[in-house]
């Protein structure tokens, strides 16, 4: 099979099975949504990725790992070149043209996040390395003046290492108590139970948007207004959720939100803090050097203005710039769009899986997206994954920084499927078929 | 296909399926706790000492097939042998999971380990293999630390 003959466009002569997922889409979907996958060149869009036309092992890649990092298309690689070819200085600081060409190009990225994510200013956006120290700036920043012994912090049972590790090391520091959001069997959050931990030492709650290991939706906008009911704050960890579903801070109400550039197609190093303004006035920065800082002298230091307060140093420009670049790219596709087309190839994949004999799917909540975490009876993630991999199928395998998930499953591991917006039907089919390899391998 | 039919040969199924001397030995004088971070795999490896001469061996603990297999080859191989027959074992079978061709293995010597030089193909499973080892290496140096394959 060539890359091409992979690529199922929506709307081709239909095999059996999507016969049968039309009809479950009549049940499933209103029309408008039906027209926007009918709409959406999926070819085209491959096409802008120039990873996906090569093979390994002599297979056409089939790349089903997007939760671990996405794929970048042409026009982000380009904008990385060009910079450095062009435009390469350092910023804020130069009187030369080129310091003020990057400079400008720097703070139009930050304007595109702004808009991306529906902050009210651009002083709301700290530029970051990614999710991680987006996270671990709050919890140093904000938790170590707002937290002391006794007070509490919530998390999920969902969370990512990266959204447990900082509040336990925020817990030592302070004296604080990490607690945690039960879930149910289908992967979602148990609300009650929620409400029922939310009291008057809550501090504030993290929690994931899109989980990584199950896929599920959680419902930002409810947890925030009953966090704030409380008094609490909320950070949200959007790593997941921004190349999926569209995010409106505003609209959610949270107080951070936290997401990486190399997740939404954009390059790794970069990613970004929203905060809302005096929530960041009031914090002391993060990191001391050189851009965050108004004026120095031995006796004392005035800081910068924000978002610059929390940019110490030279920031990773290029990468800023190129993550401007890669959401420009996602919003002229449309959000909208692309979420329909990757929800039509997570149903089409979770009915491929279910038929395949002895596979369990792991996280099964009717909110959503991306994400197909599954065990094969008898055979252990890992063998799971290389076989693929011969196949030329790329997935991810094993406990994907979330343990306490996979203890609650009693499970040591899970194959992972995550989707992206270049992910066809015809990839699913590859996948199902090297699972069948694997189970002949097994028998 | 070829690759993954060497990575996966009959005997390394077999001892998947049907693990050898995976059990808790009542009698150990030495064990200790193995574990790989990266996949979640855990092996607890139990040893009765006696003289210098493994007499018994056995583990227990979860993990993908490749160590599944190598820890249970590992207890058929070193059941009567000596502390330095299986430290001389654990620095072959370390070769030979991690050969890159250019040396000549002594397959004869190696006898059944032999079945997992397929791994060498696949880097991402050397640690797989090896944990086991590691494991006894650790039992017989008396490590009170559980080891990890990082």
């Amino acid at each position: 099979m060539t890359p091409a003959q992979l690529g199922v466009r929506a709307g081709q002569t239909a095999p059996e099975w999507q016969e049968t997922a039309r009809e479950e889409d009549k049940r499933m979907r209103n029309g408008e949504l039906n027209k926007r996958v009918n709409t959406f060149d999926v070819d085209a869009i491959r096409n802008d990725f120039p990873i996906l036309k090569q093979c390994v092992h002599g297979r056409p890649l089939v790349y089903l790992d997007n939760a671990a990092t996405t794929q970048k298309p042409q026009e982000v690689i380009d904008a990385i070149v060009r910079y450095y070819t062009e435009t390469n200085a350092n910023i804020h600081r130069g009187v030369h043209l080129l310091s003020e060409k990057a400079t400008k190009e720097h703070e139009d990225a930050r304007k595109i996040v702004k808009r991306f994510l529906n902050a009210s200013s651009t002083q709301e956006i700290v530029f970051v390395r990614g999710c991680t120290e987006a996270i671990n700036l709050v919890a140093d920043s904000w938790g170590s003046e707002n937290l002391g012994p006794g007070d509490e912090i919530l998390v999920s049972n969902m969370e990512h290492h990266s959204n447990i590790v900082p509040w336990q090391l925020l817990c030592q520091r302070t004296g604080a108590v990490l607690k945690v959001i039960p879930i149910d069997d289908a992967g979602d959050l148990l609300m009650d139970e929620y409400q029922k931990l939310l009291g008057p030492r809550t501090k504030i709650v993290s929690v994931v948007h899109l989980s990584n290991a199950l896929g599920t939706i959680n419902p930002v906008r409810e947890i925030t207004r009953l966090a704030h009911e409380a008094g609490a704050r909320v950070l949200i960890d959007g790593a997941q959720s921004v190349p999926h579903i569209p995010v409106d801070v505003q609209d959610i109400g949270c107080d951070f939100f936290a997401f990486s550039g190399h997740k939404i197609y954009g390059p790794t190093g970069i990613g970004v803090l929203y905060g809302k303004r005096e929530l960041l006035e009031a914090m002391r920065p993060y990191q001391g050097g050189g851009d965050m800082i108004s004026s120095v002298t031995f006796e004392e230091t005035t800081y910068n203005a924000l978002p610059y307060k929390f940019e110490a140093g030279t920031p990773n420009i290029e990468g800023a710039i190129a993550l401007g670049t890669a959401i420009e790219y996602v919003e002229r596709i449309g959000l909208e769009a692309i979420a329909a087309h990757e929800r039509d190839v997570l149903e089409y994949g979770a009915q491929r899986l279910l038929e395949t004999p002895g596979v369990t799917l792991i996280g099964t909540s009717r909110h959503k997206a991306s994400i197909l975490s599954f065990v094969l009876e008898g055979v252990h993630p890992h063998d799971v994954g290389t076989i693929l991999d011969q196949e030329g199928v790329a997935i991810r395998t094993g406990h994907h920084c979330v343990q306490p998930v996979m203890k609650r499953y009693g499970i040591p591991a899970t194959a992972r499927v995550s989707l992206a917006c270049y992910n066809t039907r015809g990839e699913i089919d590859a996948l199902v078929a090297g699972l069948k390899k694997v189970v002949e391998i097994f028998s | 296909m070829s690759e993954l039919r060497e990575l996966y040969q009959e005997v390394i199924l077999d001892h998947n399926k049907k693990p050898r001397n995976f059990r808790v030995l009542e009698t150990a004088n030495h064990h200790a706790d193995g574990h790989n971070p990266l996949c979640g795999d855990n092996v607890t490896v139990y040893l009765d000492v006696e003289d210098g001469v493994i007499t018994d061996i056995s583990f227990q603990g979860s993990g993908c097939a490749i160590s599944k297999a190598s820890a249970s080859v590992m207890t058929t191989v070193l059941k009567g042998k000596s502390v330095a027959e299986a430290e001389d074992l654990f620095n072959q079978f370390h070769e030979l999971v991690t050969a890159d061709g250019s040396e000549e293995l002594d397959a004869d010597h190696l006898g059944k380990l032999a079945v997992f030089s397929g791994v060498r193909e696949f880097p991402a499973r050397v640690k797989c293999a090896s944990l086991a080892w590691h494991t006894v290496h650790a039992a017989l140096a008396a490590t009170e630390k559980p080891v990890t394959t990082e």
